[in-house]
């Protein structure tokens, strides 16, 4: 509670607690303002951030750029979809399985690709993601290419998912978790290891730290909040689709943590704040510069990426300026 | 027995066209060490262009033929706005950055072209079909990406193996600090070999275009296609690239071509006919997974 | 003599048609200041890698604390009591130096595989790290990023890192490189305080402080291990002087 109130005097502190209770009363904002959309869109940045704070994990602590990230969505909403289609519509029973699945097929890939380095683990993560893409992709009972609608996770008696400020709720809560959990994680002895391989590999194996391991471990933690993640992400559209873990969403994910922060703890929640705010809201500012150009918003973003990796690879966090003690990373 | 031969040399046209991707790739990998996400931006840019230049000249061959200068001219402009800044960079850097790109150039072509999809006609010289063998009739125009494909892999490795660039391409991509020994004017070499992989790629791009079709984001899969080849390659190698796009043209076509008959005799036609495309698909990262697993560094990687 | 701590029997490592190292043997008894000299491109960063276990000879073995190590993964072998300084400084450099120094405790402080406890309040591993800064004299520089470090000042952190896990054998690759006439000295009293209680092979350019330090001397030439003895024979050694010493050097040890 001290360090929570010291956090405050900080501007970081101040944003972090205002974006926090902002994010936690937004459907009662929504309401009053009777503005149901950005319930929506504010749906969608919880749990978008949620997978990428488990991105964050391994790109941000562990230094490895994994281009798959968004196979987890596919893997954690196809669990529950499957799951659904064929009857079985009990969350308790979904929601293990659907996070059993994505933390099993990281360990397997982990396996795989851990022990390739720089550009052929950019590679080879891309590979099994697309991978599980087109097994996606040829599933004709669960819809191939068009994907399925499906019906939501049941918790009888516990919360019902189709009302959506619950649901809403129920996403801020586990976002609140996992960065609780990512908060500890980067601090730990497993943490340090991780963070410690990131800088410098060769000297914590030599120091005789199996770095393979413990990266292993990471990627499988990882994997599992992203399987989280896709299975809010089916259960917010109620449907399933390939799309959902195309390696576009992954290049998303990327850019979501750098336009945050990479290895801060709130980066990756202040990155798809940014990300989605930029989508909604970029189209109308452009519009103001004339007919339709807000329709071409992207060519503004794109050309903005381009400077973001260019000259401000700190991300919105750096904008804060520096952690106070010590920096994280 | 005829299927199968055309069914192979459709795979056969499909590598030399994934070979033309990937070539530029593989170089610019190989020798700035840059990851590229936007060469299939070139690809796509190549289709745009010429369709354009085809439709101002009334002449498949003419429009062809300017798209390639075209193309050049903004590969230049690509490496020499955005590429050369990222060289040095981590490559996570330069897949946001050039991610970034692809975003610019699919919302340009929006811009200019409009979002409905364009097509090129095969031209009407090669509009007919020739017999390879008795009773086996094979499209001219695919025969002819094959002719051009295979030509330019040829040119391509006659410039590597026998030229002085191409000496200091192969310098290049085994050992980055040689060149800069020699004291070469890399700044030039690098434009030079980005300028290049962009004429292949946009070569390729609309070649490909009057058998598939013009359209936003056409290359954006199948850059990770050539990605993939490139990696079962070896990295900077342009044997391994042509090697890797050849088994991937292959397994992708016989996957297409005999998987549906195969999967029938114990899914549904309809399920066999959706399934097939994707596990000749899965079949080409398999390959690759199991290439890195075996050889971490591709078929004709560097290894250190 | 007992048991030596460190065996290597005839290694043999070929990189392409170069022979990087040929049939070298050498021994460290615990407690014996081994110094392995030799003109570069004498094999010694290959022999090093091969003990520690970054690279894997063509042939021949390593016996480390009474065990065949030579196909153990270098964490294994770090497990065991083998610890290593690197040529080229080699510290967490985003880290400060006591968060480097407390790595190197937790590497021995069993499995790291705990997520949820705060590493940087654990005194299990924060008291032990400050103790060993203390001991190389960097008490004062703890929450001094290493990246902050003067070169001499990293190079005592690496190895109060390398002390940490209380090896049996440490392993520095040219210590004082870069150093220093002052640090140097410094780093050699460091280091003759060691001797006797702990066990360390030390690979040194610097010639005066290999013949102050040394108890034994390992002369190594195109791969070879030419000559092996005291300072005194090997200051006498007619091929060592010939080969490598030059007799400038002979003349000022």
């Amino acid at each position: 509670m001290a360090t929570l109130l010291a956090s405050l005097r900080s501007p970081r502190g101040l944003l972090t607690v205002l974006v926090l209770v902002l994010l936690a009363v937004l459907p009662l904002l929504t309401q009053a303002f009777d503005q149901r959309y950005l319930l929506s869109i504010g749906t969608r940045i919880v749990i978008w951030a949620i997978a990428a704070v488990s991105l964050n994990m391994i790109l941000g602590y562990g230094g490895l750029v994994s281009f798959g990230h968004a196979v987890f969505f596919g893997v954690g909403g196809y669990a529950v979809g499957i799951l659904s289609a064929n009857g079985l519509h009990s969350g308790w029973l979904q929601w293990p399985v659907g996070i059993l699945a994505a933390a099993t097929w990281a360990a397997l890939v982990g396996t795989l690709s851990l022990r390739t380095r720089g550009v052929y683990f950019i590679m080879i993560t891309l590979a099994f993601a697309q991978l599980v893409y087109y097994i996606g992709a040829g599933l004709e009972a669960y819809g191939a290419d068009d994907g399925l609608n499906i019906s939501r996770s049941r918790f009888p008696g516990v919360i019902d998912l189709r009302d959506k400020a619950s649901f809403y709720w129920l996403c801020f809560v586990l976002l609140c978790g996992t960065l609780w959990f990512c908060q500890r994680f980067a601090n730990s002895r497993f943490g340090f290891v991780l963070r410690g391989a990131k800088s410098n590999d060769l000297r914590m194996t030599a120091l005789g730290f199996p770095v393979f391991r413990y990266r292993l471990a990471a990627f499988t933690i990882s994997g599992a909040f992203g399987g989280l993640a896709g299975i809010l992400l089916a259960n917010e559209g109620a449907y399933i689709s390939p799309a959902m873990m195309s390696w576009i969403k992954s290049g998303d994910l990327i850019i979501i943590v750098v336009l945050g922060g990479m290895g801060t703890l709130f980066g990756p929640l202040y990155g798809a704040i940014a990300f989605f705010a930029l989508e909604e809201f970029l189209p109308p500012l452009l519009d103001l510069g004339g007919k339709d150009w807000g329709e071409y918003w992207q060519i503004v973003f794109g050309p903005m990426l381009i400077l973001i990796a260019l000259y401000a690879r700190g991300g919105i966090d750096s904008l804060l300026g520096r952690t106070e003690g010590r920096r994280n990373g | 027995m005829e299927y199968l031969l055309l069914q192979i040399l459709n795979g056969v046209q499909l590598g030399l066209l994934m070979f033309l991707l990937a070539a530029g790739l593989t170089l610019t990998f190989g020798i700035m060490d840059l990851v590229n996400l936007a060469h299939g931006s070139l690809y796509m840019m190549g289709a745009y262009i010429a369709w354009t230049l085809i439709a101002w000249t009334d002449s498949f061959v003419l429009g062809a033929l300017l798209t390639l200068p075209a193309t050049f001219v903004l590969g230049i402009v690509v490496e020499r706005v955005v590429a050369r800044r990222l060289y040095a960079r981590d490559h996570l850097d330069q897949v946001l950055a050039t991610f970034g790109l692809i975003l610019f150039f699919n919302e340009l072509v929006r811009v200019i072209w409009g979002p409905a999809g364009k097509s090129i006609a095969v031209p009407r010289f090669l509009a007919h079909t020739i017999e390879i063998m008795p009773g086996a009739p094979y499209p001219a125009y695919r025969f002819a990406i094959i002719v051009v494909g295979a030509a330019v892999a040829l040119l391509l490795a006659w410039l590597v193996a026998r030229t002085r660039v191409g000496m200091l391409i192969r310098a290049g991509a085994s050992n980055r600090r040689m060149i800069a020994a020699l004291g070469i004017n890399i700044e030039l070499l690098f434009s030079l070999v980005f300028g290049l992989g962009a004429v292949f790629a946009a070569l390729a791009g609309l070649m490909a275009a009057p058998v598939t079709s013009v359209k936003i984001g056409m290359g954006d899969d199948i850059l990770i296609l050539a990605f993939v080849i490139i990696v079962i390659g070896g990295i900077g190698s342009i044997k391994g690239a042509f090697v890797a796009a050849m088994l991937v043209g292959q397994i992708d076509i016989i996957g297409r071509a005999f998987l549906p008959d195969m999967l029938k005799t114990f899914l549904s036609p309809s399920a066999a006919a959706s399934a097939a495309p994707s596990i000749s698909q899965v079949l080409v990262y398999v390959l690759m997974a199991g290439v890195l697993i075996w050889r971490p560094t591709g078929l004709f990687g560097q290894r250190n | 003599m007992a048991e030596p701590l460190l065996r290597t029997d005839r290694l043999i490592k070929r990189f392409g048609g170069l022979v990087a190292t040929d049939t070298v043997s050498i021994d460290v008894h615990p407690g014996e200041i081994h110094a392995l000299i030799g003109p570069n491109g004498a094999g010694k960063t290959t022999l090093v890698g091969q003990i520690t276990g970054n690279t894997v000879p063509d042939s021949g073995t390593i016996h480390f604390a009474g065990r065949d190590v030579t196909r153990l993964p270098t964490h294994a072998r770090v497990r065991l009591g083998l610890a290593r300084s690197f040529q080229i400084t080699s510290v967490l450099r985003e880290f400060t130096a006591l968060d480097n120094v407390a790595l190197a405790v937790q590497a021995h402080a069993g499995h790291s595989f705990r997520f949820l406890a705060d590493a940087r309040h654990d005194e299990r591993l924060r008291a032990p790290a400050r103790r060993g800064l203390e001991a190389v004299g960097l008490k004062e520089r703890a929450d001094t990023p290493a990246a902050a470090l003067s070169h001499g000042e990293q190079r005592q952190l690496e190895i109060a890192m390398a002390l940490a896990g209380d090896p049996k054998l440490l392993l520095l690759d040219e210590p004082m490189a870069g150093m220093g006439a002052e640090e140097s000295l410094h780093m050699i009293e460091f280091l003759r305080a060691l001797r006797g209680r702990r066990a360390i092979l030390l690979i040194e350019h610097d010639m005066d402080a290999v013949f102050q330090l040394a108890d034994r001397i390992t002369v190594l030439v195109y791969g070879r291990a030419i000559a092996s003895g005291t300072p005194d024979e090997i200051r006498a050694n007619a091929e060592v002087r010939q080969a490598y010493l030059g007799e400038e050097a002979a003349g000022t040890a």
